[in-house]
């Protein structure tokens, strides 16, 4: 027992065993008033925010700030680095230096070298000569096992995004561990863990066994990186300034450690709320001293970077993270989560202004408080940074201490993780299916089996009699790929710092993909009313003659709608008849992130009248203007879309409307705002971005980007600043459907 | 079977809460300023059963449920549909839904039953009197006088608007009339005075008719809560 570290807390099981839940239950204060609490930045914030600042804008200018070229990423491989010494509070960066990048080729050498090579960087010798000669990585253990067709699904952009040069990432340690119990008490589980890992030497024990040692390793590792910085992690935290520091150093140890795409923290707010209150009770603290640690730990965030290749940022633009930062929910026993310290979180999106990161993530329910509804929506009104997820969908599967990795993949904290899958372009199997498997643009057989279709009008039985088959294949191709990949990061980049802050008995999903379902959905459905005549070039469909009008994906009309949900009921279907890599749940999401530019720029022309290298929508969104009936039928469209075992790995939809249509003063704004979220959750809708502006500073934005430097915009499941995107991503997201009114 | 010109499923200036708004295709009158042009002909728009709009409409019940909000009927006028419109209306009310019809009052008669079913009328109040009537929309204030009286006789909430236009209707003479025309209304729980706005002017540009109001800037913001205020 920490008597001293655990003072005025409420005991319970969490004392005796590692139970984070148990510990914010017994303890934690719920709030339900308004936001005239909060406090503004205080000088120290804004000294070490000024200069972030321009920091930030320099490295906007080169691309990259700085990179070590010398040190391999890990998570004690590096000197201590502060921005502004005597007025950090939090301190902690990944390198020596503020937005210097690290070097991780454990992912794969060749795009770490790639990227260096892009930015005018070359790797140290000694680097190159271990990762050549000595340290095999993710990236040559994946091609050394890829069968034939899965290549070819990767040039052809049938699979695409998928983490087999980079870190895999979507794993979120429990980092409130280590301020809970210090990194002392976790070896010492992890140790009598090991102990128990006893039976017939199999592959699976064993690799655990490895993994649990590493785990331990990593641990050590933590506390030396940590005592670099002059602070001891090894006992639990004292106050509330040791609990956010700890936490952000298993945040930080986490990413000095991998590279992965989405680098999510977790559920830390509610935790860190109760250190605060107790520090504020005993009169240590003010609501300024509150305010500035979870404004300090946000600057933090903000300058978490990784070293990317110029291709994987036209992927997923902007330099995200996904530190995705839950907010909100409520509890099993029908008490809101939501405590001040939620409201701080939100509060520093005013403090240090717009951005995309932390990834903040409100859980809603229509049963949260309403002063928190409220400051949300006014919160997202001012600056289009927040997103929202269904409490009530999720908290039946996940409980109430759930995480969202990435932008909507939901796991338990601690013990749960996921093996990423990016997704399936589905637009592109469609055309597989017209063309016997042969891709439109590179004329290559990628699927095998499938006849080609010569018939004159497109016949809406024959299609998707022959699209299900194709989908077959792709679900076996797919789960090959997956299993291989995961294999692989494991043998080769395991994230030991990751899982130690997990139980050793995780539970595992493999979460895959799709993108392009509307193109599909409405494909379908020209087929199935409309009149299609394919236009072939040399046997290959290179257009479509489409007669007659049919009905679209977005405007509620279950003619439409139902095919999507048919689509996506068959492709799990399929998936799960594969066996997984560590016998993970398959879970699929319908999210594309900004890639729908990048698929659709792969794709040919489709039979709904999208022209070749036309952007797919984002997500689960219905293709660009076609949503005519206005903003809710759209919504009801994509709420359509079943979550529970169907697409468990989340619906993503983004939602653009124009400040006046959603009312006449913010006021109303703000009402309409929180009624529009409460109706769409209520009708089982999974995750909605919510962006209020008008075209037209997208525009003046694109012009004059120096005007608007925190022109924060969501575009997926996360936010990007506006002037990061590439000019093709600002002119999707210029095309996009904003909701305006006729009258 | 009604003649619906489009749908808008988030309404949020239409009434209270979140509406469903159902724009009726055709009008009569062909006010100057009018920014919907292309719902005047009553020979266009997408036919459909009152049954089918309902259907629509009822897709919307939770946003209603959580607003406070329902249904609103505009257009167009959407009193030139009387059947269409009372048999939608009907289905709406024995449903729980809240209804609004957004109208200028000059429609083809049967007004005391639509009222009926109606639990709150936004009147578009053209203008104060005869010939500023028939000089702004081309139609005669007596039809509007019919729907004046039905409403009256009803127990249909109204809240009145007014496009107030530079140099036309924002007069203060003007403005003391309108007050007086609308003390003669019963059950007024709301007068808004709308900016005139050119946000249609592209509409004739593509239906090649010509826009009277060519060299009429937009209404001064300032200016208009000024009125407001001695409205109110």
């Amino acid at each position: 027992m920490y008597t001293n570290e655990w003072k005025d807390f409420n005991k319970g099981k969490w004392c005796k065993e590692i139970d984070v839940r148990d510990f914010i239950q017994k303890n934690y204060t719920p709030y339900k008033g308004d936001e005239k609490f909060l406090k503004e930045a205080t000088e120290k914030t804004k000294k070490v925010w000024n200069k972030c600042e321009s920091l930030l804008k320099e490295e906007l200018k080169k691309g990259v700030l700085d990179i070590d070229t010398k040190n391999v990423s890990g998570i004690d491989n590096f000197k201590p680095g502060y921005i502004d010494k005597e007025n950090e509070v939090i301190v902690g960066l990944q390198t020596d230096k503020p937005l210097k990048r690290m070097v991780n080729p454990f992912g794969g050498k060749r795009m770490v070298k790639q990227a260096l090579d892009a930015y005018g960087y070359e790797m140290e010798q000694e680097m190159d000569k271990v990762f050549d000669n000595y340290r095999k990585t993710h990236n040559q253990g994946v091609f050394d096992a890829y069968p034939e067709e899965t290549r070819k699904a990767r040039t052809t952009g049938l699979l695409t995004g998928l983490p087999d040069a980079y870190g895999r990432g979507r794993v979120i340690g429990d980092f409130r561990r280590i301020a809970l119990y210090g990194i002392d008490y976790l070896i010492e589980n992890k140790k009598k863990d090991f102990s128990k890992l006893r039976g017939s030497m199999n592959e699976k024990l064993i690799r655990l066994r490895e993994e649990v040692s590493e785990q331990i390793l990593a641990l050590e590792n933590m506390k030396n990186m940590a005592n670099s910085y002059g602070v001891d992690i090894s006992k639990p935290a004292k106050n509330a300034k040791e609990a956010v520091q700890f936490v952000y150093f298993g945040y930080l140890a986490g990413i000095k450690e991998s590279n992965g795409a989405a680098m999510s923290l977790g559920r830390t707010n509610t935790f860190i709320d109760i250190y605060i209150q107790r520090d504020l009770k005993e009169g240590i603290i003010t609501e300024e001293n509150a305010q500035e640690l979870i404004d300090q730990f946000v600057i933090k965030l903000r300058l978490a970077r990784h070293l990317r290749t110029p291709e994987y940022n036209e992927l997923f633009a902007g330099d995200p993270n996904w530190i995705t930062e839950v907010i909100g929910g409520m509890g099993v026993n029908g008490e809101t989560l939501v405590t001040k310290t939620s409201f701080r979180f939100l509060n520093t999106l005013k403090n240090l202004g717009a951005a995309p990161e932390p990834n903040i993530t409100v859980l809603w329910s229509d049963k949260l408080p309403k002063g928190f509804k409220d400051y949300c929506a006014k919160i997202s009104i001012e600056t289009d940074a927040i997103q929202y997820e269904n409490d009530d969908l999720m908290r039946p599967i996940y409980g109430d201490d759930y995480g969202i990795a990435c932008c909507v993949s939901a796991m338990e904290l601690g013990k749960e993780m996921q093996f990423f899958g990016a997704r399936c372009n589905l637009a592109k199997s469609l055309l597989y299916t017209i063309n016997g498997g042969i891709d439109e643009k590179q004329g290559i057989k990628v699927v095998k089996g499938i006849k080609k279709i010569d018939d004159e009008v497109l016949d809406y039985k024959k299609i998707k009699e022959s699209f299900f088959k194709v989908l077959e294949h792709i679900a076996k191709l797919y789960v090959d790929t997956m299993n291989i990949i995961h294999y692989m990061h494991d043998k080769y980049a395991y994230e030991a710092g990751l899982m130690a802050l997990h139980d050793t008995f995780v539970g595992r999903y493999m979460a895959f993909g799709v993108a392009g379902l509307s193109v599909v959905a409405d494909s379908l459905s020209a087929i199935k009313y409309a009149k299609v005549k394919p236009i072939r070039e040399d046997g290959i469909t290179k257009d479509f003659d489409i007669k007659g009008d049919f009905p679209k994906y977005g405007n509620d009309d279950d003619r439409v709608d139902d095919i999507a949900v048919e689509i996506l009921e068959k492709f799990i279907k399929e998936l799960k008849k594969h066996e997984t890599y560590r016998e993970a749940k398959h879970t699929l999401s319908v999210l594309t992130i900004t890639s729908n530019v990048v698929y659709g720029k792969k794709t040919g022309t489709t039979p709904d009248g999208r022209k070749e290298g036309e952007p797919l929508a984002p997500g689960a969104n219905p293709m660009h203007g076609r949503d005519e009936s206005g903003a809710l039928a759209s919504l009801n469209s994509v709420a359509k879309i079943p979550y529970r075992s169907i697409c468990q790995d989340g619906v993503s939809n983004t939602f653009s409307v124009v400040p006046k249509a959603l009312g006449k003063n913010e006021l109303m704004r703000i009402t309409n705002l929180v009624n529009i979220l409460d109706a769409y959750f209520l009708q089982g809708g999974h995750h909605l971005n919510v962006n209020v502006l008008n075209r037209e500073i997208l525009k003046e934005a694109m012009k004059s980007p120096d005007k608007y430097p925190n022109l924060t915009v969501r575009v997926s499941g996360y936010a990007v600043h506006f002037n990061r995107l590439t000019k093709e991503q600002q002119l999707e997201v210029i095309s996009r459907t904003f909701h305006t009114t006729m009258a | 079977m009604g003649k619906i010109h489009s749908i808008e499923s988030m309404g949020l200036l239409d009434g209270p809460g979140i509406r469903f708004v159902a724009f009726f295709q055709g009008c009569k009158l062909r006010c100057k300023y009018c920014h919907n042009p292309d719902t005047w002909d009553l020979n266009k728009g997408k036919e459909m059963t009152s049954k089918d709009l309902f259907n629509k409409a009822k897709r919307f019940k939770t946003y209603f449920k959580t607003s406070g909000g329902g249904i609103t009927c505009s257009g167009g006028e959407p009193l030139l549909q009387p059947k269409f419109l009372k048999r939608f209306l009907k289905m709406c009310k024995s449903n729980g839904i809240h209804t609004a019809i957004d109208t200028a009052g000059f429609g083809k008669g049967d007004y005391e039953e639509i009222l009926k079913y109606t639990d709150l009328v936004l009147l578009d109040l053209k203008h104060v009197d005869k010939v500023g009537y028939k000089d702004l929309t081309g139609g005669n204030i007596k039809e509007f006088f019919k729907f004046k009286k039905a409403l009256n006789k009803s127990k249909t909430k109204v809240w009145i608007r007014h496009v107030v236009i530079p140099g036309l209707t924002d007069g203060e003479k003007h403005i003391d009339k309108l007050k007086k025309v609308i003390d003669g209304f019963n059950n007024v729980e709301k007068v808004e005075l709308l900016p005139y706005h050119t946000l249609g002017i592209n509409k004739y540009k593509e239906m090649g008719i010509s826009y009277k109001l060519k060299n009429v800037k937009p209404m001064d913001e300032r200016k208009l809560k000024i009125l407001q205020s001695k409205i109110v």
